[in-house]
């Protein structure tokens, strides 16, 4: 029997709370929840960040070897450039590291949104605090691996202090930006019941335009364009350009505003879809 | 020994059946394939931008090895990760004591269990790719090559297996291994480039503990005609060798099983 379509005695939908404002406590108490029951996997864990380190290490030796070939450098990277572009990658990628689709999948097939629905909040508020706690345990177990990939790769580093700072703020920004839009692509599931091939082409989009797969500078121009546009760069390329790149002061500070647009737009789409969507909720017992 | 083969065979059917009511499935694969292949096309055609060639393998060659990549990735994908996934959750819930009560071969039944025939999209995908990158090499492909190819890619095959195996075996002691999967999907990423390109300590990793280059670049290799008689001996003792060991251990972990209700 589908509560959402008993229409008559349909509770109360959950009170929206914007995912920027606050609710401290929350965070706090699901970020600790995240760092006890992920500090109990960390094999589990070692392996999920081992698989992923495997896709920077390829994209780091296929390009030091194109530079290799081309005389020590091309798009003006050269081999310790890319080795420290793909180090900070590692970082970058593991504080990306959301609540996919896959999981808003999950969560609308099999029902398991009912008993969320009942806490006086807004899911994705809890998405946000848990994945945030997770990251603690996520960067302890990263340092051996960026000093394994630091003796192995021999990076070259030219950072300002701006450009850490801002470093810094960014990953928080990148981190928002995708989980909001991996939400958005989430609530698809409302409507079919199998999202992989819409998340694929996010992905794809996220790999060619996002400086993901590659530094921004060695992509062709008009692709360089259309990303300035798009939500993707702000994710990847923008934080490991803000320590390793030689971005101005203006770049620096306009890429955290472009984070911050996207951020606001990432919640503004989220708040929408989510509004549609639930309405369409249904679920078995529930 | 044909025993094995009738259960593989019946087990096969069962799994074909199941997943052929879900039609719908194959669009969708077929969907993300392509997506998967745009993107791959997309960085070779990146890299030929910027250099002739990438480590003497030329454009062609290099779309070869993308081939054998896919559709290594499809047999994995449809025929290998699926058991080996139903095992580790079985163990971990316990449920594997279904499977010990049946009289057969413990490990033949644990690893032919699951199928997705959707995911064999990949294999007819990766064929078309090889077709396409044999069509664009300069010399032809001989009868020898061929069969070399079709040797090296069920050496690989098996190699691949008796690696999930082992990993998977891992589960009678270690509960929480779900990640497996995403650790395994990541190193397989490597193979989409010949393990000739990566540096010592990684190239004999990709050989000897995850064996991606036997998968991937020694079928590829003798495509483009790179093959040497040895590399493929080589290739034969070691997934003896890798059967054999991967089915020890599983023994091994067989004993620490403890069961659903004990």
């Amino acid at each position: 029997m589908s509560a959402g379509a008993a229409s008559s005695a349909r509770p109360a939908p959950p009170r929206l709370v914007s995912p920027l404002r606050g609710l401290f406590d929350v965070y706090v108490a699901e970020a600790r929840i995240a760092i006890a029951e992920q500090i109990q996997y960390r094999v589990a864990n070692y392996m999920f960040m081992l698989g992923m380190v495997a896709e920077p290490v390829i994209y780091l030796v296929v390009w030091s070897t194109v530079a290799a070939q081309q005389g020590g450098s091309v798009g003006g990277y050269t081999a310790g450039a890319f080795a420290a572009y793909y180090i900070v990658w590692t970082l970058v990628r593991n504080i990306n590291i959301v609540f996919t689709p896959y999981g808003w999948e999950w969560r609308i097939r099999e029902g398991r949104l009912s008993a969320q629905l009942l806490h006086p909040l807004f899911p994705i508020v809890e998405d946000l605090g848990f994945f945030l706690g997770w990251k603690p345990v996520v960067v302890l177990l990263w340092l051996p691996i960026a000093l394994f990939l630091s003796l192995v790769f021999h990076p070259v580093f030219s950072a300002t202090p701006l450009g850490i700072a801002v470093f810094a703020v960014s990953l928080l920004g990148a981190y928002l930006i995708r989980s909001l839009n991996q939400s958005s692509l989430g609530l698809i599931t409302f409507w079919t019941t199998r999202v992989g091939p819409i998340f694929q082409l996010y992905i794809a989009a996220e790999l060619l335009l996002s400086g993901r797969l590659v530094p921004m500078a060695l992509m062709p121009i008009w692709v360089q364009n259309l990303a300035n546009f798009l939500p993707f760069r702000w994710t990847f390329g923008f934080p490991i350009e803000a320590l390793v790149g030689n971005l101005t002061t203006e770049q620096l500070l306009g890429g955290l505003v472009a984070q911050l647009f996207w951020i606001v737009v990432g919640s503004i789409l989220v708040r929408v879809v989510w509004h549609f969507a639930i309405q369409r909720y249904s679920a078995v017992s529930g | 020994m044909l025993r094995p083969l009738r259960l593989t065979w019946l087990f096969f059917r069962i799994g074909a059946l199941n997943d052929l009511q879900y039609r719908a499935n194959f669009w969708l694969q077929l969907l993300q394939s392509t997506i998967q292949l745009g993107t791959g096309l997309a960085v070779l055609g990146l890299i030929f931008s910027q250099t002739p060639a990438l480590n003497g393998w030329s454009q062609p060659e290099l779309l070869a090895v993308m081939g054998v990549h896919i559709l290594m990735g499809g047999v994995i994908g449809a025929l290998i990760q699926p058991s080996m996934e139903r095992l580790r959750q079985d163990i971990r819930e316990g449920t594997f004591d279904f499977v010990l009560t049946k009289p057969e071969d413990i490990q033949v039944i644990s690893s032919i269990r699951e199928i997705r025939i959707w995911q064999g999209v990949d294999v007819i995908v990766g064929l078309v790719v090889v077709g396409l990158a044999v069509s664009q090499l300069r010399e032809s492909l001989g009868p020898i090559e061929a069969i070399g190819f079709g040797l090296a890619l069920v050496i690989g095959g098996l190699m691949i297996y008796s690696f999930w195996l082992l990993i998977t075996t891992v589960a009678f002691w270690i509960v929480r291994i779900d990640e497996i999967a995403e650790l395994f999907q990541g190193l397989y990423q490597s193979g989409r480039w010949p393990v000739t390109i990566y540096p010592d300590w990684l190239r004999a990793s990709l050989t000897f503990l995850v064996p991606i280059a036997f998968a991937v670049t020694v079928p590829a290799q003798a495509l483009t005609s790179r093959l040497t008689p040895d590399v493929l001996a080589l290739a034969a003792g070691f997934a003896a060798v890798a059967l054999i060991a991967s089915r020890a251990f599983f023994r091994v972990g067989l004993r620490h099983y403890s069961g659903a209700s004990s």
